[in-house]
């Protein structure tokens, strides 16, 4: 089967300092991979790597089979993006919002009105469409985030540090719709957190540390390459927090 | 992708802006309050200072004020195209440029709508504030109003792009302010756009050469031909060049692998 995202051998250099070095992984359809890393991991430059906000300056990233470095247009198409930072525009309403969305991948209007009303519907949200985004809270701006983020019916969904700020119950909702689409839809999800607690139960975890990819494999794989009984004991052992709280 | 889909996503980002502008009452407000003090406030002071000989496209006599309107259409323009890279600073460091930048369409095409979004809003603001000045005696002939568009587009497109440049170069919103005094200033002032170049000329040679170098010059020459149903072909090359210069290195700015963003790398 072709992976939805294949990344191959990349190093980035950021300066002369090297933010990922080897970074080698592959999220099939119907994945939920949690790529696992404390602050300054390379995260976020890998994100920007997959987005294509900076080339591959070595190794390859393809989305189902296509370089995202030859081929950007047809990896982007097919990719639905939740970044770190908040990307809505507060003046806008939630409508307004999502229609630029659907214009800029070229969806038709009545296209994209069935769209929203689906996926706004699925996120609880669909009676504040006309609400300005700046009247929601930040769970429910983040709500309408992955909304947006599947209007374009995407078969791979990157997501930052999705639930960073966000209360109890809108992580749980996130974490629990986005899981749903996976089994339902074989939508294959990366879900890029420093939270151990995000990777559930069936959770392909991929451990960065450094900038290198530290262990990948599901969570039994990842307790025993690292000798323990739990994911927040052996992520510690994996990246050496153990033996720095030793040492410290 | 379909030509439909470079049509719908243009007439989205369109949209947007102008959607932004309308809610940032405040920016419109500023925007027209600014050449409109110069206008009625400068111009009045400086009206018995400033004599102006008959030059082209005036075939007599005229108020400074009737001089200085043309290029205070290019200062809103220049206004506007600095307040585009502005936002496009803000919006990269804030995310909503991301949100532009992964959609599938082609970047420069993206950056291309983006700037000519942003020259519809500017043309909107020259016009009002034509028309506020009709009040003060600017009264270009009827077919001035028509012939003006094309080149409004044109130094809008050159002065956005202007600001797609700085906003490549500029690494944080808190390095804009002493960009604008290093740009905006020194554009407006050593332009044609207050006084006419023959009377720079008296005062330094150097000077002279350097406003004729300014391209901001051109595009108040341009604007003001066409606003008096005149073509000026040399202010229109020059705009046109610095137009077609302005976006190669915007694009190349934008380009993920040569560009200025892809030198200073991911944000961790």
């Amino acid at each position: 089967m072709i992976p939805a995202l294949d990344v191959a051998g990349v190093d980035h250099r950021i300066g002369a300092k090297s933010v990922l070095k080897q970074v080698s992984f592959a999220v099939a359809p119907g994945d939920f991979t949690v790529l696992l890393g404390l602050n300054g991991a390379g995260k976020s430059t890998l994100f920007s790597l997959i987005t294509r906000l900076f080339n591959t300056q070595a190794g390859s990233i393809s989305v189902f089979g296509r370089d995202i470095g030859r081929d950007p247009r047809a990896g982007l198409g097919r990719m639905g993006v939740v970044f770190q930072q908040p990307t809505l525009d507060l003046d806008l309403s939630l409508d307004q919002n999502l229609h630029y969305h659907c214009a800029l991948h070229g969806m038709a209007r009545s296209l994209a009105d069935e769209r929203i009303t689906l996926e706004l519907g699925r996120v609880g949200l669909l009676e504040q469409r006309a609400d300005k985004a700046r009247n929601l809270s930040g769970g429910q701006r983040r709500r309408v985030e992955l909304a947006r983020a599947l209007l374009h019916n995407p078969a791979l969904l990157l997501l930052d540090e999705p639930t960073v700020g966000l209360d109890m119950a809108s992580r749980k909702f996130l974490l629990a719709h986005v899981r749903q689409l996976c089994t339902e839809q074989q939508l294959a999800v990366l879900w890029a957190t420093h939270l151990l607690d995000e990777a559930g139960a069936g959770a392909r975890i991929v451990v960065l540390d450094k900038g290198e990819v530290k262990a990948n494999g599901s969570i039994p794989d990842i307790l025993a390459q690292a000798g323990r009984p739990d994911l927040a004991t052996a992520f510690q052992t994996i990246v050496g927090l153990d033996k720095r709280e030793e040492t410290a | 992708m379909p030509l439909i889909a470079y049509w719908r996503c243009f007439v989205g980002i369109l949209a947007r802006e102008g959607l932004r502008f309308i809610h940032q009452r405040e920016r419109f407000v500023s925007a027209l309050v600014r050449p409109l003090v110069w206008l009625v406030i400068f111009a009045s002071g400086f009206r018995f200072v400033l004599g102006v000989s008959i030059i082209a496209p005036y075939d007599t006599y005229i108020p400074y004020q009737v001089y200085i309107a043309p290029g205070l259409m290019a200062m809103i323009q220049l206004f506007n195209g600095m307040q585009s890279s502005l936002s496009m600073v803000y919006d990269r460091e804030m995310g909503n440029m991301r949100t532009l930048l992964i959609s599938p369409l082609p970047r420069w095409f993206l950056l291309l709508s983006k700037l000519l979004a942003g020259t519809a809003v500017s043309i909107a603001q020259a016009y009002v504030f034509l028309g506020i000045a009709w009040f003060w005696g600017i009264r270009p002939p009827p077919l001035g109003w028509v012939l003006v568009f094309p080149a409004l587009v044109l130094s809008g497109l050159m002065l956005g792009a202007l600001g797609l440049v700085i906003s490549t170069l500029v690494k944080q919103l808190e390095n804009f302010a002493g960009v604008m005094n290093f740009v905006i200033f020194p554009m407006f002032f050593a332009s044609s756009a207050l006084y006419p170049l023959w009377r720079i000329k008296e005062g330094s040679l150097f000077l002279y050469h350097v406003c004729q170098a300014n391209p901001f010059t051109h595009a108040a020459e341009m604007i003001r031909f066409a606003l008096y149903g005149q073509f000026n072909l040399i202010s229109t090359l020059v705009v046109l060049g610095a137009t077609g210069l302005f976006l190669i290195l915007g694009f190349i700015g934008y380009d993920p692998g040569r560009g200025l963003l892809a030198k200073r790398g991911g944000g961790e």
